[in-house]
């Protein structure tokens, strides 16, 4: 009886635990998809050329972060970093490339 | 050997000719002239004047059509404003005249203009502000009705008067020019647009509903009454929702790069008629 009730309570226990650590670890997945988001952010804004959808994806990452989406959140995170490299691509590209389009 | 001093040559070539363009010299009277003589063989029937008329100028039924909209136009109502607002003193008794040579009266052809003690660009909306600012007052928001109506009132002082952009023999002034040129055309925000990919490519085409207006003289107007905006909207307004239209985020109005890109572009413009207030589609 006693092994019993150790035996049901370490797996009622169990399942209580399971969905705060998976919460967890969505949410330490979303942190690190953040911080590589805003990393981009930050040196597309460095070069003065980031892009309304990098950033909107950046700020609608946070919110449903907030509401507890991990998935979506960290989706969108991704979605941003991707566009913010571009747009840093981009940049680098027209450094030398807009001569090319001058009137001469 | 001739294949050693093949290669040396080679070397050399390839070596140099990044170099060489690198260092080309910042010209602003020869590209000018090349900028202008686009806009002429492009649009040959288009008078050269005529171009400060932005899409109006493209063909005959837009012209038509902005004659139709100067008979009652619809800046007037900011015209009103903006005049009633620079004689109106300053809590201090000072008016926007005594910030400007000439009283402001009939200098709007002359901004913006390298200041070379601070050594940067100044616009006409900077220069208000800053007036505004050095008697106590806050400064007007760049893409607001009042710096509009402000802008509306002195273009309107100098309609008719010609551009007179000077960049002055300094090297500041130079890479400001050189800055606002390559801002110009480099391509930028997520659509992968340039200034130079509506205006200098597609002048007389549409985007969706709006006929795009050339780069030349295309300042001159400034400020317009847009139909697409409900109201008025000053060169900073332009500037910062060209960015926004090709999906980048725009610069804080003003930002420096703004100014040297209004100053590259007043200076295509030398010679051509400062027309506005104007409207525009």
């Amino acid at each position: 009886m006693r092994r019993a009730f150790i035996i049901g309570s370490a797996v009622a226990l169990s399942a209580m635990a399971l969905p705060s650590a998976f919460a967890a670890g969505d949410e330490a997945g979303f942190n690190a998809a953040y911080a590589a988001a805003e990393a981009a952010d930050g040196q597309a804004h460095a070069r003065k050329n980031q892009w309304t959808t990098a950033v909107k994806a950046l700020d609608d990452s946070k919110k449903l972060a907030a509401a507890g989406d991990f998935d979506k959140a960290t989706a969108l995170a991704r979605e941003s970093e991707a566009l913010s490299k571009a747009s840093i691509e981009q940049s680098k590209r027209e450094d030398s490339d807009w001569t090319a389009a001058e009137i001469r | 050997m001739l294949r050693a001093i093949g290669l040396i040559v080679a070397a050399c070539v390839l070596g140099a000719a990044p170099a060489a363009f690198a260092t080309d010299p910042v010209n602003p009277d020869a590209d000018a002239t090349a900028f202008r003589s686009y806009f002429t063989k492009r649009f040959p029937t288009v008078p050269l004047n005529e171009f400060v008329n932005g899409p109006y100028s493209m063909d005959a039924d837009m012209h038509r059509q902005w004659k139709e909209k100067e008979e009652f136009p619809p800046y007037e109502f900011a015209l009103e404003q903006g005049t009633e607002m620079f004689s109106t003193p300053f809590k201090n008794g000072k008016t926007y005249a005594d910030c400007f040579p000439e009283k402001g009266v009939g200098v709007r052809q002359n901004y913006p203009y390298f200041d070379a003690k601070a050594g940067e660009v100044v616009t006409l909306e900077l220069a208000l502000n800053r007036c505004r600012e050095a008697n106590g007052e806050k400064a007007y928001s760049y893409v607001g009705e009042e710096m509009a109506a402000l802008t509306a009132y002195m273009a309107y002082t100098s309609r008719g008067k010609p551009f007179d952009i000077k960049i002055p023999s300094d090297q500041r002034a130079l890479a400001a020019y050189e800055t606002g040129k390559k801002y110009f055309y480099q391509r930028r925000g997520q659509l992968n647009f340039s200034c130079a990919s509506c205006h200098v490519l597609n002048p007389g085409e549409r985007i969706r509903g709006e006929e795009l207006a050339p780069a030349l003289g295309i300042l001159a107007a400034m400020p317009i009454y847009r139909s697409e905006w409900g109201g008025m909207g000053t060169i900073s307004r332009r500037f910062t929702t060209c960015n926004s239209q090709v999906r980048g985020t725009p610069l804080e109005p003003q930002d420096e790069l703004y100014r040297d890109v209004e100053y590259y572009l007043s200076y295509m413009s030398n010679g051509l008629p400062i027309a506005g207030p104007g409207a525009r589609p």
